[in-house]
């Protein structure tokens, strides 16, 4: 069992969903044009990713589990997500229109992201606790807002930049992912396993 | 689409509509597996399979489907095919699984699958069906075997397949290319290269 601290160490920087493990390089690479829709992207990741990881362990371990439908688990956890975000959606417009305003479009876009299933199936593979999982959950997604935001950051800054044609658009964009990723694997060595 | 044959159908999910060049789908699994040869392989083999069964499925149900829940659907078909292929390779490839870790279970999110659900079965026949999942699982499959020969072969300096090793170069192996940086680079490097292609025939026409 991880302690907290290894745990956050492992979410944000050595195990870093975007640039070590791909998870949701999709919506990286959409949203990251630009710094506000990033910033907009990664609140919403990261409020489903907490909200996820708690709802899909209070499902695993009080329903599944000792019913034996473990078999059951991958379905239910996307059911699992989508009712969230539709959840999340209908809160969120509710109670405060200028935050839907700026989250909204990318609510619907957070089913499909491979890293919320992601955090969701690593939880129930590494075995983690009640609040083990929700800390994963939260602190992934400080890992996923700090690369998007370093991302766009950066895309906005090259966007000047005269480059061939052939390399314009994606291509680029996965050189610079090559040298965040190249700065975030010497973070491998800071928790022995 | 005038007329469609089955072989024009099948090359065309290969090169016209390449899931990976033409279309940027399904990123995640094609960067994250791609250390050795053997993953790619058993990574587009699983997706193949889930591709095959979601299309046949897909497609034969389409009149019964009302379009109006076609998603939720759709998921529900791809969830079952993913368990059922999540189970048998955990019980009869134990290692493969393992190497391929939690990206089983995610070829549910994978846009590909879904997006060929939504794009072709859900408007053609189970035959024409069949053949486009075919295309398209083989443009997929040759992607990631073309950049798990590169990084397998520059990252260890020879390739290994199956316990049988199938070539070796004398190099210094380069560990850069199967760690995550080593994929962000090389896809970044094939891609230019297609889009070069591509700007180049423009240019001719």
């Amino acid at each position: 069992m991880d302690n907290l601290f290894a745990i956050a160490i492992n979410g944000i920087f050595v195990k870093n969903f975007l640039l070590v493990q791909f998870l949701g390089l999709c919506s990286f690479l959409g949203v990251s044009k630009e710094t506000k829709s990033a910033a907009g992207m990664s609140a919403a990741v990261m409020f489903v990713m907490i909200l996820a990881s708690t709802a899909a362990f209070l499902i695993f371990t009080y329903l599944l589990q000792p019913l034996g439908l473990t078999f059951l688990t991958t379905i239910s956890f996307i059911i699992i997500i989508a009712a969230l975000v539709q959840l999340v959606e209908f809160i969120i417009r509710k109670h405060s229109p200028p935050l839907y305003r700026s989250l909204g479009i990318y609510l619907p876009l957070i089913t499909t992201n491979c890293a919320i299933l992601g955090v969701v199936v690593l939880n129930v593979r590494l075995e983690y606790g009640f609040l083990q999982s929700v800390f994963y959950g939260f602190t992934a997604g400080i890992g996923y807002t700090m690369v998007m935001l370093l991302m766009s950051a950066i895309r906005e800054r090259v966007n000047v930049l005269d480059v061939p044609a052939s390399v314009q658009g994606l291509p680029h964009a996965f050189f610079i992912t090559t040298l965040l990723s190249m700065a975030f694997v010497n973070f491998f060595g800071v928790i022995p396993t | 689409m005038a007329e469609m044959t089955i072989k024009g159908e099948y090359i065309r999910g290969i090169i016209k509509e390449n899931p990976i060049f033409a279309l940027v789908l399904g990123l995640c699994p094609t960067l994250a597996v791609t250390t050795s040869v053997e993953n790619a392989l058993g990574m587009s083999g699983a997706a193949l399979f889930v591709l095959l069964g979601s299309n046949i499925m897909v497609s034969a149900l389409r009149k019964q489907i009302p379009p109006i829940t076609r998603l939720p659907m759709f998921i529900i078909i791809i969830c079952t095919f993913v368990t059922i292929i999540d189970m048998v390779m955990e019980a009869y490839t134990p290692p493969l699984y393992k190497a391929l870790g939690i990206f089983i279970p995610l070829i549910v999110v994978n846009c590909i699958i879904i997006g060929r659900a939504e794009a072709y079965a859900n408007r053609n026949t189970v035959k024409f069906s069949i053949v486009d999942a075919f295309g398209i699982g083989t443009g997929f499959l040759l992607v990631l075997v073309l950049i798990g020969i590169i990084r397998e072969l520059l990252g260890t300096g020879m390739i290994v397949l199956f316990g049988y090793h199938l070539i070796s170069i004398p190099i210094n192996p380069a560990t850069f290319m199967i760690l995550p940086g080593g994929a962000f680079m090389t896809i970044g490097v094939l891609m230019a290269l297609v889009n070069y292609g591509r700007i180049r025939k423009l240019r001719e026409v």
